[in-house]
């Protein structure tokens, strides 16, 4: 059906995006002049209904078996298009579009010179069209399961409605449970809600769910295929605790001859752990688990006379031959959720945190004042790194409060000078939740807080903010320049901008409301997915507006921080909409797949194999075939294989494989067309 | 030598991948970032698409100078194709050297989805580098009736 090409040329104005620049009308009497073009006209919008119905009409009424458009970036539009050549009863794969837009009217400002370019990319597009080609789009069935990496907030809510929708789902976590940085919170702004009493339910469900295959202390190891055909290895670590027999009785962890000596993780090292431990007593699976950096016996070889906890254990789960063990499955779709880390503070060594006891974090403060913390919930002075050994008979001192308490804002937001151009967004909110709990627990307690500007733009921040305000924490405008210490206060340097006043500040306490930045260990999910960043090192979504769960790869979306910060209930919003991306390839139960595929010229292939060499999917195969009666070997594309890079085509010597709608046939005349001055 | 002239204005073709460096050009479209417009831009799925062939032919049709561009080392949406990109490159500048050609007439460039800014830069850079080795007209030949 390729015949002679009669090619249809559609310049769109897109308003005065592109007419107002470039002079569309000279464009398309350019285009009009063009081989084989048999129409062109202009439109104000394109992509409207009659815009497209433009296009319909002309393929009936002048036989149009080509059609350039010329408007927005193929990135943009090109599926609107395609759909459009096919209502009009057009192989899709014959439409070439002339990127006008991002790629001249809004780069050039000189009308002349843009013009001039946009001929040129109208002329490549059409010497291009003459030699496209019809494809075949070939649809496959999709596995109706989803992986979900992370299991935070987000990656719970996404798991748990996908589930509920009758999908499978494998919900990987790395650490030894779920939860995330919600489950480390003990209010959340601005209800005050308790966290953990709205979030442990949802914890327990995705344990018990029959559609939730949970896959704590685990990684992700391997990732091959595409939409609806993920081929996903992970790695479940071993916790040398054999998880059917653990009761999660604790009896191994109060025996452990680390216990208390090993800072916790999950309560920001303020709190001490063993060897053998539970996150925290809500962590679900409520599992123990062995750290065999720290554990004597695994990584010593030797606990004392033997592991008391192997004794303690009455269950007799505690067993130190357990090794990884590598799951492999099948998924259609999935989800990253992997959430974020806090700002390092140490990278702002004018605040002297890790030097002064009482320069805290937001989230270490956080813990604090959570009643499952370390201390129960009270806010007490912090003497780290002190083994306190208790001699017989000596009376422990209490614990100081705190009688003020510092709060500074936008520590490593808004800051060019750690590279966080970005806004935390979550950072004034908790503040002043943190802030509304420190004079709650501590009512004679002075708060301060220091603040660049209050950013209250959520449903009942404004509100809150207002409240904190009432209840008598201080808000100083002023981005302080240093912390140090004069006898037992710590002293905030600073200038009030609002009064054009330097001040020295002193308090019992600082904590630095740290921002949200991209997790460290960012680069194993790029290079098991092959994500973009955005400038912020945030994973990058597809569109900013448009498509903000999905990624530049079909059938992977994005889910939570990991995208860019956000709060707790913009993280539950993020995850439903990806959840609901994600169900649908899975509800429809097919999907098409990339047509631009490789083809062999089996006629001319003589064998050598450099293609199958460069081939990243392994796609490609020699196989034997009978040439006038000689046995031959020639390359062969699996197309379920092949994702259409081309690197193929660009190895070949002889030109006898080629990439369909990126053949040398097709690329050669565009190179003429721009190359001509 | 060709001739510098103050006024010339250099043809440039660029291959850019449609992952990372068309998606850059056009973020830097949709950030209203201004830059040269001398360099034109042909779209492949992957820089590793780009047969030597093409640069060569470019050069003979008339184009100036030519760039390709591609994703960060690492970030290949096709997992290698921007190394292969790379390996070529380097033989082939080794190449157009013996031949004569000027090594700021063929660039490559790592430029990311993200990257609207640095897409500009590299197009001035390039533009720059063209101007200073003035016209291409070593390679001439005669047009094709593709």
């Amino acid at each position: 059906m390729n015949g002679k090409p009669k090619i249809g040329v559609y310049v769109c104005h897109c308003g005065t995006n592109i007419a107002g620049v470039v002079n569309v009308e000279e464009v398309v009497q350019f285009a009009s002049t063009l081989p084989d073009v048999v129409v062109a006209r202009n439109y104000s919008y394109m992509c409207s209904d009659p815009g497209q119905a433009l296009i319909t009409d002309d393929i009936e009424k002048f036989g149009l078996n080509r059609v350039v458009v010329a408007s927005c970036s193929p990135r943009m539009h090109e599926p609107t298009f395609r759909k459009t050549l096919l209502s009009g009863g057009l192989n899709p794969y014959f439409l070439e579009m002339a990127n006008i837009r991002e790629q001249c009217s809004w780069v050039h400002e000189d009308p002349i010179a843009a013009t001039e370019k946009a001929k040129r990319i109208v002329e490549a597009a059409v010497v291009k069209a003459r030699r496209l080609e019809a494809l075949d789009v070939k649809e496959v069935d999709v596995e109706p399961a989803c992986l979900i990496i992370g299991a935070g907030i987000a990656g719970i809510q996404a798991a748990l409605d996908i589930a509920d929708a009758g999908f499978k789902v494998y919900l990987v976590e790395k650490s030894p449970t779920v939860g995330g940085h919600m489950a480390q919170l003990d209010k959340t702004f601005p209800t005050l809600d308790c966290s953990a009493c709205i979030l442990t339910p949802k914890m327990v469900d995705v344990a018990n769910h029959p559609n939730i295959e949970l896959m704590t202390y685990s990684q992700v190891e391997e990732i091959s295929g595409y939409i609806g055909n993920f081929e996903v290895k992970v790695r479940k670590k071993s916790r040398f605790v054999d998880m059917d027999k653990c009761t999660g009785c604790g009896a191994c962890a109060e025996v452990c001859r680390m216990a208390g000596r090993i800072p916790n993780e999950f309560d920001e090292g303020i709190g001490m752990r063993g060897a053998i431990y539970l996150p925290f007593p809500q962590a679900v699976p409520a599992k123990y688990t062995i750290d065999k950096e720290n554990c004597l016996f695994l990584s010593k070889g030797k606990c004392g006379e033997s592991p008391k906890c192997k004794e303690a254990c009455q269950a007799e789960a505690i067993n130190f031959d357990l090794q990884d063990e590598i799951v492999e499955f099948k998924v259609g779709t999935i989800i990253v959720a992997t959430g974020y880390d806090v700002f390092d503070a140490r990278k702002k060594p004018e605040y002297a945190y890790g030097v002064y006891d009482n320069v805290l974090t937001a989230l270490e403060f956080e813990r604090l004042v959570n009643a499952s913390g370390p201390t129960g919930g009270k806010i007490v002075m912090l003497e780290r790194g002190k083994k306190k050994k208790k001699k017989e008979g000596e009376e422990v001192e209490p614990p100081k409060v705190p009688k003020s308490i510092t709060f500074i804002q936008c520590v490593g937001s808004r800051d060019k000078s750690v590279g966080n151009e970005y806004c935390s967004r979550v950072c004034c909110m908790y503040t002043a939740k943190l802030a509304h709990l420190a004079k709650d627990k501590i009512p004679d307690c002075e708060v301060t807080i220091f603040y660049m500007d209050v950013r209250a733009f959520g449903k009942g921040f404004e509100e809150f903010y207002d409240r904190v305000r009432r209840e008598g924490v201080r808000y100083i405008r002023g981005n302080p320049s240093e912390i140090f210490k004069r006898g037992d206060k710590l002293v905030v340097k600073a200038e009030d901008t609002l009064t054009a006043t330097p001040l020295e500040h002193e308090t019992d306490m600082v904590v630095l409301s740290v921002g949200l930045v991209p997790r460290s260990d960012n680069r194993e999910i790029i290079d098991l997915l092959k994500l973009s960043q955005s400038s912020d090192l945030f994973y990058l979504e597809a569109h900013p507006k448009l498509r903000p769960v999905d990624t530049a790869s079909d059938g992977i979306f994005l889910a939570g921080v990991c995208q860019g910060p956000k709060d707790i209930p913009d993280a539950v919003a993020q995850a439903k909409g990806a959840a609901s991306a994600a169900m649908i390839p899975m509800a429809s139960g097919k999907v098409k797949v990339e047509a631009q595929t490789s083809v062999v010229n089996e006629a001319t292939c003589r064998g050598c194999g450099f293609c199958v060499a460069v081939c990243p999917y392994t796609a490609i195969e020699l196989v034997e075939v009978n040439r006038n009666g000689w046995p031959v070997k020639v390359a062969r594309v699996n197309e379920a294989l092949c994702k259409g890079c081309g690197a193929c085509a660009a190895a070949c010597l002889s030109g006898s494989i080629q990439q369909r709608s990126f053949k040398d046939i097709q690329i050669l005349p565009q190179i003429q067309a721009l190359g001509v001055k | 030598m060709a001739e510098k002239n103050s006024d010339f204005e250099p043809n440039i073709v660029a291959f850019l991948c449609n992952w990372c460096s068309y998606a850059g050009a056009d973020l830097a479209g949709t950030s209203r970032i201004q830059y040269p417009s001398n360099v034109r831009v042909i779209r492949v799925m992957c820089s590793g698409r780009v047969n030597p062939l093409f640069v060569m032919n470019a050069l003979q049709q008339g184009a100036d100078g030519v760039l390709i561009s591609g994703c960060h080392p690492g970030d290949c949406h096709y997992m290698q194709g921007n190394y292969y990109a790379r390996r070529r490159f380097m033989l082939m500048r080794n190449f157009l050297e013996y031949l004569g050609v000027e090594p700021e007439r063929v660039r490559m460039s790592w430029v990311s989805a993200s990257e609207g800014a640095k897409w500009k830069e590299v197009i001035e850079e390039v533009v720059s580098g063209v101007k200073s080795v003035g016209p291409m007209n070593k390679f001439q030949r005669r047009q094709l009736n593709w």
